[in-house]
């Protein structure tokens, strides 16, 4: 299994020991550029930028520019980028990124298609990469390392975990778990695709043991059977931290795709129901609202004390 | 996007899977053309994008005239989930002997294609009994592997050959098309032991779109849905009658969720973006303004990065234009929410702090 850690930070004695360098692929356009700011703004330490035909470039006055991702990874040895480009760009830039070396793939785009994720999760297989997305909003270790499009505002380091399909809600439920006090060891988008580059369950084997963690808290949604699948890991793996969960999209109609691609309920595939009754299966409580996770947490806590 | 019926059959007709006569029709003039050139007995069959069209009385059988001018507009009356027929389907009475289900999709926590077989087709999947079930990678159905499912179903002889051809071809038409579901149930087995596809299901990926011109002919958006898409949003029509508006679909399915927990009724979801800006959000209450049920607009953004008073300036403009008169309930989480607060006093949008105290307002509002 992947250790996450070992990627975004590293290990005392390493060189860049928390300061792992962080390559950005599309880093000239308008949400590229906003966000590299703003990912360096938090501390991540963006060593390069890509964008074919601006090589030479420097952004920002200090961030060098390359034209292909073979020449940023050999003249940083970055081990990670995160990805800016249009989806139907997506598998050449994710094949171009793990074909030099790139170890952590944070995928932004939405809308890439399911076959062009499956092709870039084949190449990533053979190469020992990590793929986070696409249509994600990205992994961070809070007030160490953001690689990804979340505001800082709701992120306070801490030792729960989040997992979450949705980009908002990740937020809006770190925010409260943030204001009652439950700051956060590292939280991972899923992302909002049938096909997750990482799935809940490899979020979940990347943080079931870190040390110190406290807690664990999924967001999921409807569509697909992935919370399900999770449940039964968190079950049959014995792991004993305090975990809530919350599901949206209970009132959303069947069969209607709601604004993620992988939000769609097929007959009682994908339904909330079934994945709130896994969770309670698991004696997992589900939150009826975001603002209700903290207080569940916080209860869980209480009872494993 | 899920393809009507008679259109998925148009594709199994184009990779040759063997269906039986039949032919579509958007009103009861053409029906009746159709009813003489395919003679009687035939079904009447609904179009509509959702399944359970059975039991909703939406396909029925005709064996003359009197019934054929009795049931047809009967069908086309009908609403089923909220769907109103599209078309209407005629096709040939078959004379069947067993019923089977098939079906490829995208399996999404294996991410691969997945074969579901059984000789007990014709209900709903869920009840389908005796599953086979194969996981089959990124690439089409070889010969052995088609060979070996029609061996676990106990086919044999011609229904064999039938059902091994008919899911090769299934194959190549899911794997060339990048569908996420492709469905036949039933598939039938004729009294002559040939393999018929009665019914077809198939749901697109639509990010793919782009490569699949081919297809774009089967696209059905309603006007509305098409602005919304142009201007990058995501909009489902409900049919409550308050607007649901917020940045992210997570977050507009979980304030969905909690209007309808209150006894709201949404009359629509739509999600401006993970982003917003003073136009995405002048454009969705455009598009919102042109629903007539709607009695109110609820209004829930998590700005991260976008500032709130951009948002405000979009309900402002909105009031100055004279493009709504509803009132708006409004939760703005982000930077600058008090200067957005004060900008809007005064205004039909009310600011609330949190999520819930909106909500309540809107269901309260609506009701008065």
């Amino acid at each position: 299994m992947t250790d996450i850690f070992e990627l975004l930070k590293g290990s005392p004695g390493d060189s860049d020991y928390e300061k792992k360098g962080v390559i950005v692929q599309g880093i000239t356009g308008a949400y590229g550029s906003l966000h590299a700011s703003n990912m360096i703004s938090y501390g991540t330490n963006v060593v390069a930028g890509v964008t074919p035909g601006k090589g030479g470039q420097k952004f920002d006055d200090t961030v060098p520019i390359y034209n292909t991702m073979h020449e940023a990874v050999d003249a940083t040895s970055a081990k990670i980028s995160i990805m800016f480009v249009p989806a139907k760009f997506f598998l050449g830039a994710a094949k171009e990124a793990i074909n030099a070396g790139i170890k952590l793939l944070v995928a932004i785009p939405e809308h890439v298609p399911i076959r062009d994720t499956m092709e870039a999760l084949e190449l990533a297989k053979q190469k020992g990469a990590v793929i986070i997305g696409p249509n994600t909003p990205g992994i961070m270790i809070p007030e160490l390392i953001k690689i990804g499009i979340m505001p800082s505002m709701p992120f306070k380091a801490g030792r729960i975990a989040v997992l979450s399909k949705s980009g908002t809600l990740l937020y809006e439920i770190s925010d409260a778990l943030t204001n009652a006090g439950f700051g956060q060891s590292i939280t991972i988008g899923i992302g909002g695709d049938p096909v997750n580059g990482t799935r809940l369950i490899d979020a979940f084997e990347m943080v079931k043991d870190i040390p110190n963690l406290e807690g664990m808290v999924v967001v999921g949604e409807i569509g697909g059977d992935s919370e399900e699948i999770l449940a039964q890991q968190i079950m049959d793996s014995g792991f004993n931290k305090p975990t809530v969960a919350y599901i949206a999209g209970r009132a959303a109609p069947k069969e209607k795709r709601m604004g993620h691609a992988g939000a769609i309920v097929m007959g009682t595939y994908g339904s909330a129901e079934s994945k709130v009754s896994m969770f309670n299966k698991a004696n997992i409580p589900v939150a009826k609202r975001p603002t209700e996770v903290p207080v569940l947490l916080a209860g869980k806590m209480e009872k494993s004390d | 996007m899920q393809l009507l019926e008679f259109q998925a059959k148009e594709l199994f007709r184009e990779y040759g899977i063997n269906l039986l006569d039949s032919m579509s029709s958007t009103n009861i003039e053409e029906g009746r053309k159709h009813a003489k050139e395919l003679g009687y007995p035939f079904v009447i069959k609904i179009q509509v994008p959702v399944g359970g069209r059975g039991k909703a009385g939406g396909i029925q059988k005709c064996q003359n005239d009197d019934e054929f001018e009795l049931k047809y507009p009967q069908v086309m009356d009908l609403t089923i989930k909220g769907e109103k027929a599209r078309a209407i389907l005629l096709e040939k009475m078959a004379d069947i002997k067993k019923e089977l289900y098939l079906s490829l999709f995208l399996n999404r926590s294996k991410r691969c294609y997945t074969i579901i077989a059984s000789v007990e087709g014709g209900v709903e999947i869920e009840s389908v009994k005796n599953q086979i079930i194969k996981e089959i990678g990124l690439g089409e159905v070889s010969d052995e592997l088609a060979k070996e499912v029609a061996k676990e179903m106990e086919l044999e002889g011609k229904t064999a050959d039938g059902f091994i051809d008919t899911l090769k071809k299934l194959s190549k038409l899911t794997i060339e098309k990048e569908a996420e579901l492709v469905e036949i149930n039933p598939l039938a087995i004729m009294q002559d032991n040939s393999i018929v596809a009665l019914d077809g299901k198939f749901v697109t990926d639509d990010n793919s779109n782009f490569r699949h011109d081919e297809l774009q002919k089967y696209q059905e958006k309603t006007e509305i849905e098409e602005r919304a898409e142009k201007s990058g949003f995501s909009l489902v029509e409900l049919d409550g009658n308050i607007a649901v508006v917020g940045n992210g679909a997570g977050l507009v399915m979980a304030t969905l969720d909690m209007l309808s927990d209150n006894g709201g009724k949404p009359a629509c979801f739509l999600d401006v973006g993970g982003g917003a800006t003073t136009e995405s959000v002048y454009e969705a209450l455009t598009l919102i303004s042109e629903l007539d049920r709607v009695k109110g607009i609820l209004v829930n953004l998590y700005g991260g990065i976008v500032k709130t008073t951009v948002v405000a300036e979009a309900f402002l403009k909105a009031y100055e234009n004279n493009l709504i008169d509803l009132p708006v309930f409004s939760r703005l989480k982000g930077t600058e929410s008090e200067k957005a607060t004060e900008m809007l006093k005064g205004s039909r949008t009310k600011i609330f702090t949190t999520v819930e105290d909106a909500i309540n307002a809107a269901v309260m509002g609506v009701k008065n």
